[in-house]
């Protein structure tokens, strides 16, 4: 009975030791590499480049086209109302006229609706004055005085557009700054993904490209010794430890008793060419990522199928 | 001793915990390139005695330099390795010898690097030399020979040897000689002589006068020995040269016509075959007690025949199914079985010093190719095409073919030519080896440094 005990205990002991000791919510997590992978984004949460001069054109033009339309729905009671309460008014000075419609401008980057009605105003001062404005002649004065203001405003307008979008030279270093922030950030991003997504990777090969390049190296650097013979194993394993840039720490050819054993001569002569060829090859292409994965591999070299046994 | 258990359980599990995550990637690489291997061949230092020594005894300014130059052309002969320009050399031969800077031969692109030293000695002539593997960095080859100062090539030789041995993993072919038949004169009127020289085309030496007619001059296998046939009185003989002492001797006369005497493997047996009342077959001559032993009994013409290098076989060429085809039988004669199928005649096979090919000459639509075949009869690949060539003799390690060629005569019957030619078995490296006269039926010795 205590004996049976005993052993219930012991094997319950051993389980639940096997599981501390086994378990991944206990031991390390594993240092994964990372793979490359790809992130589906929208390019206008990312970027920076401005709109293209040709379709800034289009924009605008379009914008005309929306204006005009909306200026004929204006109501021209409005409009006159507008322009007497600006001839009530003392001329204003064509800097304060510049600052105001400045300011103007400055809020309506921040908010657009705004814009949309002050532009609207100031097209509809410039292009269809009102036929009551033109008899009087204060208001040509006023209105040659709005007029260049209104273009400098205009000049202002793109001018202020480019800095802020495009050239900033104040900005500039904030700009790049910011951007690298981004990459980094971005970076970081990927290689949490990449390494999340690799865990589920199989580790225990290359990819066929990553393999296909290796492979062709090396078929390039070695020279295969003509006068082995061909009915006999052809086979020489090499395991390599190599550096991130694929250079060689050590190479270790994994039957070398067999370069000693009588009447396998050949076998030292076809090991001798295989070393050859991983030196001769160096650094190998191995791939970008992953060291950990492939920091140590084995060649094997056969050379049956090139002697036509 | 449960509380063993549990500990070496604890343990196993920290074993388990500790494992890398990660199982080793493995490549598998099956295939290479068959480019010559890159060597720089140094030219072998000598000290300024020596080199005064040198000139009064071989009345050659730089001995080093030759010998490199004997190495460097042979391994270029061999198509396996492409000897790089000295003129890109960095390092002096007598620094380079004793330790070599890798860096600058690896700049120059060797992946082999030959470097040496000559001196003379109590008259004799001295060579070391060293194989280097300029990637690794290390020494893989080191040796020394001592020999009379007239066999200066010959070290080349060996020392290529070596080299080739080392890096292709098979045996060199270098210090080896080639025994052909010297022909000179109009075609109707051929004086033809037993000549022999090195492998590469060097010293030439005529081992007959040229009064007699001489044929199939072959090697024994394990010595400087030579069979051949020669015509006295219009009666074909078979005789034994021995090359090193100039003795010759006949192995005796022969009823009917006699053809294509080759040694056995341990060179104490003749095979051949005697055309008698309209047949031919294929006979043994053991050369201890001169008996004759019958091999083949069949109304056929049986020639050419070749022993396996084990001995235990025999291959030959047979009309016996109405076309000359390839045959192969044991060498007791029995299970003949027929292994060429392929259109057109085959002739002259010759079994491979390593057993695995049979080299053959094949005639097809007027052509004559130069092949190689398995012992069974596959994997019959043909290595060169020409308009008349025949006769291939294996280099001692199985890897180059030599034969000859003759060329077309034109209506006035000038113009004829007979060559030798050299082609390996990949059949991308064929050469023209060079000889002071025409030539033809060439034999290829055994190593002479065995």
């Amino acid at each position: 009975m205590h004996k049976s005990l005993f052993i219930s205990s012991g094997f319950h002991l051993g389980i639940i030791l096997l599981s501390i000791l086994t378990l991944p919510f206990i031991s390390k997590p594993i240092d994964v590499p990372p793979l490359i992978s790809v992130e589906l984004i929208q390019i206008a949460d990312f970027t920076n480049i401005p709109y293209a001069p040709k379709a800034k054109k289009i924009i605008e033009k379009n914008k005309k086209k929306k204006k005009k339309e909306e200026n004929k729905e204006v109501n021209l009671e409005k409009k006159n109302e507008i322009i007497k309460e600006l001839a009530a008014k003392k001329t204003p000075t064509p800097e304060k006229k510049l600052k105001k419609v400045k300011k103007e401008k400055l809020e309506s980057i921040a908010m657009p609706d705004k814009k949309k009605e002050k532009v609207q105003l100031e097209e509809e001062k410039k292009q269809k004055p009102s036929k009551e404005i033109k008899k009087d002649k204060d208001l040509k004065k006023i209105t040659s005085l709005i007029k260049p203001n209104i273009k400098d405003v205009k000049v202002k307008q793109v001018s202020e557009f480019e800095k802020k979008e495009l050239f900033d030279p104040n900005n500039i270093a904030a700009l790049i700054d910011k951007s690298m922030e981004d990459f980094g950030e971005t970076n970081k991003k990927k290689n949490k993904i990449s390494q999340s997504q690799d865990s589920s990777m199989d580790n225990s090969k290359l990819t066929l490209s990553e393999e296909d390049a290796l492979k062709a190296q090396i078929f390039g650097c070695w020279s295969v010794p003509m006068g082995l013979p061909y009915n006999e194993n052809l086979l020489v394993r090499i395991k390599l430890k190599l550096k991130p840039d694929g250079t060689l720490i050590k190479t270790e050819i994994l039957d070398h008793a067999r370069m000693n054993m009588p009447g396998q001569g050949f076998f030292k002569v076809l090991a001798e060419s295989a070393l050859r060829a991983v030196q001769l090859c160096q650094p190998l292409r191995v791939p970008t990522s992953g060291y950990e994965r492939w920091k140590d591999l084995q060649l094997n070299f056969d050379a049956r199928e090139m002697l036509g046994g | 001793m449960d509380k063993l258990k549990l500990l070496t359980i604890i343990c196993l599990l920290f074993l388990l915990k500790t494992t890398n995550s990660y199982s080793l990637i493995e490549v598998d690489i099956t295939r290479g390139n068959l480019n010559p291997l890159p060597v720089a061949v140094s030219p072998l230092f000598q000290d300024k005695k020596s080199k005064i020594e040198f000139q009064r005894e071989l009345n050659l300014d730089d001995i080093g330099s030759e010998i490199s130059k004997v190495v460097e052309n042979n391994l270029k002969q061999s198509g396996l390795f492409n000897p790089l320009s000295k003129d890109a050399f960095l390092q002096k031969p007598d620094i380079a010898h004793l330790k070599p800077r890798f860096e600058d031969w690896a700049l120059i692109k060797a992946q082999a690097l030959i470097t040496g030293k000559v001196s003379i000695d109590n008259g004799k002539l001295k060579v070391e030399f060293r194989l280097w593997d300029v990637l690794a960095g290390r020494e893989m080859l080191a040796l020394a020979f001592t020999t009379v100062p007239n066999n200066w090539r010959r070290v080349g030789h060996i020392i290529t040897d070596k080299v080739y041995e080392r890096l292709t993993g098979e045996k060199g072919y270098f210090d080896t000689r080639i025994i052909y038949v010297s022909e000179e004169g109009l075609k109707t009127q051929r004086v033809k002589k037993l000549a022999i020289m090195d492998q590469d085309g060097f010293n030439t030496k005529y081992l007959t006068l040229g009064n007699e007619l001489v044929l199939t001059p072959r090697f024994n296998p394990t010595n400087q020995m030579v069979t051949y046939l020669s015509y006295f009185r219009n009666l074909p003989r078979v005789y034994l040269l021995d090359i090193e002492t100039g003795i010759q001797e006949v192995v005796g006369d022969f009823p009917g016509m006699t053809f294509a005497p080759r040694f056995s493997p341990d060179g104490k047996k003749i095979i051949m075959s005697f055309a008698k009342d309209g047949k031919s077959d294929i006979y043994i001559m053991d050369l201890e007690n001169r008996i004759v032993e019958q091999i083949t009994n069949h109304p056929s013409i049986d020639t050419s025949p070749s022993y396996s290098p084990d001995g235990k076989y025999i291959t030959f060429n047979s009309d016996r199914s109405g076309y000359q085809q390839i045959y192969v039988m044991k060498s007791d004669g029995s299970n003949v079985k027929r292994i060429s199928f392929g259109n057109g005649l085959y002739g002259t096979p010759v079994w491979s010093p390593r057993g695995d090919l049979i080299a053959f000459t094949k005639l097809h639509k007027g052509k004559f190719f130069i092949g190689v075949m398995r012992t069974d009869g596959k994997g019959e690949r043909l290595l060169t095409e020409n308009f008349y060539q025949e006769a291939p003799s294996w280099s001692p390690n199985g890897r180059v073919l030599i034969f000859y060629r003759e060329t077309k005569t034109n209506e006035k019957g000038e113009g004829f030519s007979a060559k030798l030619w050299s082609i390996d078995l990949t059949g991308y490296n064929e050469r023209l080896v060079e000889t002071q006269t025409d030539a033809s039926d060439p034999s290829w010795s055994s190593l002479l440094s065995n």
